[in-house]
Formats: C-alpha cells, structure tokens, sequence
C-alpha cells in the first residue's frame, strides 16, 4: 500500500457570548437575521472592534496546542465575492498569524504520536447560505442568513503528519476533546462548530483537497475512499490533479469541484479598521494559570495510577468521564479498580442508551462505596455487575442494593459444603470422569454450586471446598 | 512588477467591474504611473526600519465581551433588493462562474 500523507486544516466557532467584531449574541437557532447589526451585515460606516474573550481563548488553544504565540500579530484582508461575505472581504490573518509551529499528541495502538500544528489563527465567521433540498439549486435563488457572520472562527492548520484515516479521527477527537476541556468550544461537528478540510497525497506526490466534512464520519470515510481513488489512478499509470473536491455523504464518494481557471488570487492586505495585537508574557501567563488541566496531562497521570493508554486516553478524552474519575481518585479510591468498572459496565451502560455519566444518578462516593463492598467480599463480582446496573438505573447505595435484594456473598463454608455435596451426589459420571484425570470438569462442577446458590456463593471458599471433596475418593 | 492590459482586466475582474477597452487602456497608463512613483520609493534604504502596517500608536484596542443591541429585522432587510421569508433573498451563484 502507498503511503498516504495527510493535512487537516480545521475551523473552530469560538463559544463566545457576542461576535468577533461587533455585539450581536452568538446563538445557534435564532431567526433568520435577528443577530444582526451594521458590522457584520457589512454596511458602508461601520468599524469592527476585536472581542477580548476571542483573542484570550486563542491564547488558551495556542498554549493547549504547545504553539509559539507571536508578541505581535495583525488582521489581514482576504478578498473575495461571495455572496456569503458581505464587505466583499473576510477579516482573516496571513503572514503574521497569532500563533504556529505547535503540536498535539494522538494515542495511537502503536504508542503515542506526535502531530505538528502548523499554525492557529483568528478569523471571521461567513454567513448562512440555503440552497441546499428545500430550495433547489436550479430554481434560481439562494437565502442568506447573516446570524453566522461575525462569529469568531479558529483555523487550526496541521502539518501533515497523519499517515491514516484513523489516525485523522484520533487527530480530531484530540483537538475536540482540548477545545472542550478548555470550554472555548461546543466543538460540536454536526453542528457546524467545528469543520475540517483535509489535504491528502501518497507517496508525498500531487495531493488534493477536500472541503467541508461535517462529521467524523464522513472525514474516514472521504479519506478512506480518496486513498483508494487515488491508488487506482496511479495504477493506471495516470496522474493525480491538484485539485479540490467534494464528498458525497450518500454516495460515500469524492468529486471533482467545477475548479476556477484562474489561481485563487485574495489579495492580501493589512486590515486598516482593526490596530495590531500586542500580547506580551504577562498576558500569556494570566490566561495560562487560568486553564484547566488538559487531556495529555491527565492521560499521562492516569498512566502513571496503572492505566493501560486506551485506558487513560478514553477516561481523559471525555471531560465529564474525567471529572468523575478524579473525584473517585480524590475519595481514595484505586485508579485502576475505578477505570476497570467505569470503561466495562458502566459505559455499557451509558452508552446503549446514549447518556453520559452525568446523568445518571451514580455518584463517585456511590462507586467507592461499591468498590469498597466488592474488596470486602460481601458480593462477587457477578453479583457486582447486576449491582452496578441498579445503582446506575437509581442512584441506591450498594449496600441499599444488596441487602434489598439479598445478594450478600454467601461465604459459609457449611453452606457451601452441603451444595458441593449434592452436586457430587447428582453427577457420578462426571465425577469419575473428574478422578480420572479429565480435570477441565472443574469448571462444570463450579457452575452447578453457583447455581443452587443463587450466584451467591464465595468463589474462593467454593473452589476449595469443592477441591477436598473431589479429591477425597 | 510589469503592468499589463491582461493585470488590468484581471483586476477589473476580481473587483466585478467592466470597462470599456478606452477606460481600460486610462487605467493602464495610470497603474503604470503609480508603480513607478513605487519603485523609487522602494529605493529608499529601509533596512533598519520595521515594517508599519497602521499610522495610529495603538495596539490591542478591543471590547468586553457583552451582547449588545441588534438590528430589527425590517431595518437588517429593509436595502435588500429582495427578501422571503426573513432572509436576503439573491440569484444562485454557482460555484465556479463564467
């Protein structure tokens, strides 16, 4: 197989409360042109003024992605028609961006990676346009919404370091998962929150872009099927064009985008309404003492605590999860136990019914409380998960749990004895069989004990007892 | 940079203008003229100098980052040559023209 070599060049909405230049709301489903004023319908007079939270939110992703802040950047120009962008220029930045030369880190089955970030800057969000099913294209119209115009947008531009569509997801859950546990982002793709393009060549040979994936979905699986395209054409003998294309979510295809003649020709120049930025190491070190602790930080914690890294890297990667986790860690509780219930039947749970850890009524006390009961031996782990999953449903306490339903461990070895014997008694033949030397009965035996105790016997105390007794001709 | 009829009409064409071929051929000459007062300005010795990119002494003007008012709709749409439904109304544009 060719090597593929891929770029992700992602946009991020910034979750700030007014726009990137002027004070209308950001919000996401207001009416049509309710969101609107002057500045961001681009009306001749108007004079934009930068949003301070936007600018210390990219601080924040630019420290988060390890990237070189420049003391001095500025807003740049970018022309072009488009009836999306309403001054016939979007305000962008180019050759003094905020920041770049950055990197995250994806956990992959082979290790950890890194993955350089090329750059990340600041630009404007452009308008809403529909002409999408319910407005045919062909009917001669489209319908603007300029709500969205204004809104703070990050672009997050990677190197091309990423050598697989699987590794593009991990890149992007990475990058979703800082945003949020930085809340500067809902990061939401299907919401448009967050959008990806991606460059993609093999062999480092022509590469082509494609725009606008809305889902991770669609970003493997545009991926999957340029690489395939593009090996089919190199078969062949033919040549990759430089070129942007377009994936089709239904077909589940990539197609060639109607490309201009001439080259893109924006025309660059210093935005004259908007002053430079400054942003000196004080300023930097405020909004840094001001973050949360970011998902490689904790991954790399958990590691420490005997998490396996898929492990710590799922835990770590879901803010909520994480919470979570490092309340049961700060009760006392073992890492290791905690991670090995929340990751099997807890997330079973969350997960075929599409909830997440907040709203359950579990509680981390209520989780210690359950570990603390299992290491006692009150119940076996078999019981434990019957257990878990009625916490999960009621918010009960283990304890509540057990005694309520009689699950306490049965760990009387008179008890026991008596099971063991009648399984003897019932099974003659397996119990030759046993004697000689067919040792894998073991485990039959077992099975039938547990069963007349409900589940409840200890299984320690049981696999000795039977033991003696089998072994005793 | 050597200025040529083909750079005029390129430009004329970023900017969505039409000219006739005498306004064409005016705007030529005078694209001509202001390269060349550029180029003995870029004669000057600018090496210790750094680049300016605003005439004001001001860095880092911004606002809060509060909601403020918004325009009602009618006055949003009221230049729109046409609207429906409470948005801008316009003719398709595809994406590559010509």
């Amino acid at each position: 197989m060719l090597k593929p070599t891929i770029g992700l060049e992602v946009h991020v909405q910034l979750k700030t409360r007014s726009k990137m230049f002027c004070s209308c709301p950001v919000e996401f489903k207001a009416e049509p042109n309710t969101l609107v004023c002057p500045v961001c319908l681009g009306l001749p007079g108007s004079l934009p003024v930068l949003n301070r939270q936007a600018v210390e939110y990219t601080i924040a992703v630019a420290l988060a992605l390890h990237c070189e802040i420049q003391p001095f950047s500025q807003f740049h120009r970018k022309n072009y028609f488009y009836p999306d962008l309403p001054k016939g220029y979007q305000i962008s930045q180019y050759d003094l961006p905020f920041s770049r030369n950055g990197y995250l880190i994806i956990e992959t089955e082979e290790g950890e990676k890194r993955i350089g970030i090329q750059r990340v800057h600041m630009e404007e969000d452009t308008a809403k346009m529909i002409h999408g099913e319910s407005i045919s294209r062909t009917s001669g119209y489209s319908l603007i919404d300029f709500n969205r115009s204004g809104v703070p947008l990050l672009e997050i531009v990677s190197r091309p370091d990423i050598s697989s569509p699987q590794e593009a997801t991990l890149y992007l859950m990475e990058l979703r998962s800082i945003l949020r546990t930085l809340g500067v982002s809902t990061a939401n793709m299907e919401e448009g929150a967050l959008r990806c393009d991606v460059n993609i060549s093999l062999e480092r040979g022509t590469r082509t872009e494609i725009k606008n994936l809305n889902s991770f979905h669609s970003v493997r699986k545009a991926l999957e099927y340029e690489i395939k395209r593009q090996e089919e054409v190199l078969k062949e003998k033919g040549q990759v064009i430089q070129e942007t294309r377009h994936y089709d979510e239904r077909a589940g295809v990539t197609l060639s985008m109607r490309t201009k003649e001439e080259a893109e020709d924006y025309r660059y120049f210093p935005e004259p309404d908007l002053v430079p930025l400054k942003i000196d190491p004080p300023w930097i070190e405020e909004v840094r003492s001001r973050m949360p602790e970011l998902p490689e930080d904790k991954r790399k914690r958990y590691k420490e605590l005997g998490l396996f890294p898929q492990e710590a890297a799922t835990i770590a990667n879901n803010p909520e999860l994480a919470n979570f986790f490092d309340s049961c860690l700060s009760l006392g509780a073992p890492g290791k136990e905690v991670a090995n219930w929340l990751l099997s039947e807890v997330m079973k749970y969350l997960n075929a019914r599409n909830l997440s850890i907040i709203e359950v009524p579990l509680s981390p006390e209520g989780l210690v409380e359950f570990l603390t009961v299992l290491k006692e031996g009150t119940i076996s782990s078999k019981i434990g998960k019957m257990v878990i999953e009625e916490m999960l449903q009621t918010g009960d306490g283990a304890r509540e749990i057990i005694e309520r339903r009689g699950l306490a461990q049965i760990s009387d070895p008179v008890l026991i004895k008596k099971w063991a014997e009648e399984v003897i008694k019932e099974n003659p033949d397996q119990v030759s069989q046993y004697r000689q030397g067919k040792e894998q009965l073991f485990g039959f035996f077992v099975g039938k004990v547990m069963k007349l105790s409900g589940g409840k016997a200890n299984p320690e105390i049981l696999n000795r007892i039977l033991k003696e007794l089998l072994l005793r001709e | 940079m050597k200025i040529t009829l083909e750079i005029v009409k390129h430009i004329a064409h970023l900017a969505r203008l039409e000219f006739s071929e005498e306004e064409l051929k005016q705007f030529y000459q005078q694209m001509v003229e202001l390269l060349d007062h550029f180029a003995r300005i870029s004669e000057l010795d600018t090496e210790n100098v750094p680049p300016t990119s605003g005439i004001l002494p001001l860095y880092n003007v911004m606002r809060e980052d509060n909601p403020g008012p918004t325009l009602p709709r009618e006055e949003a749409l009221k230049n729109a040559p046409e609207e429906e439904s409470g948005f801008f109304k316009i003719p398709t544009i595809l994406e590559a023209e010509d």
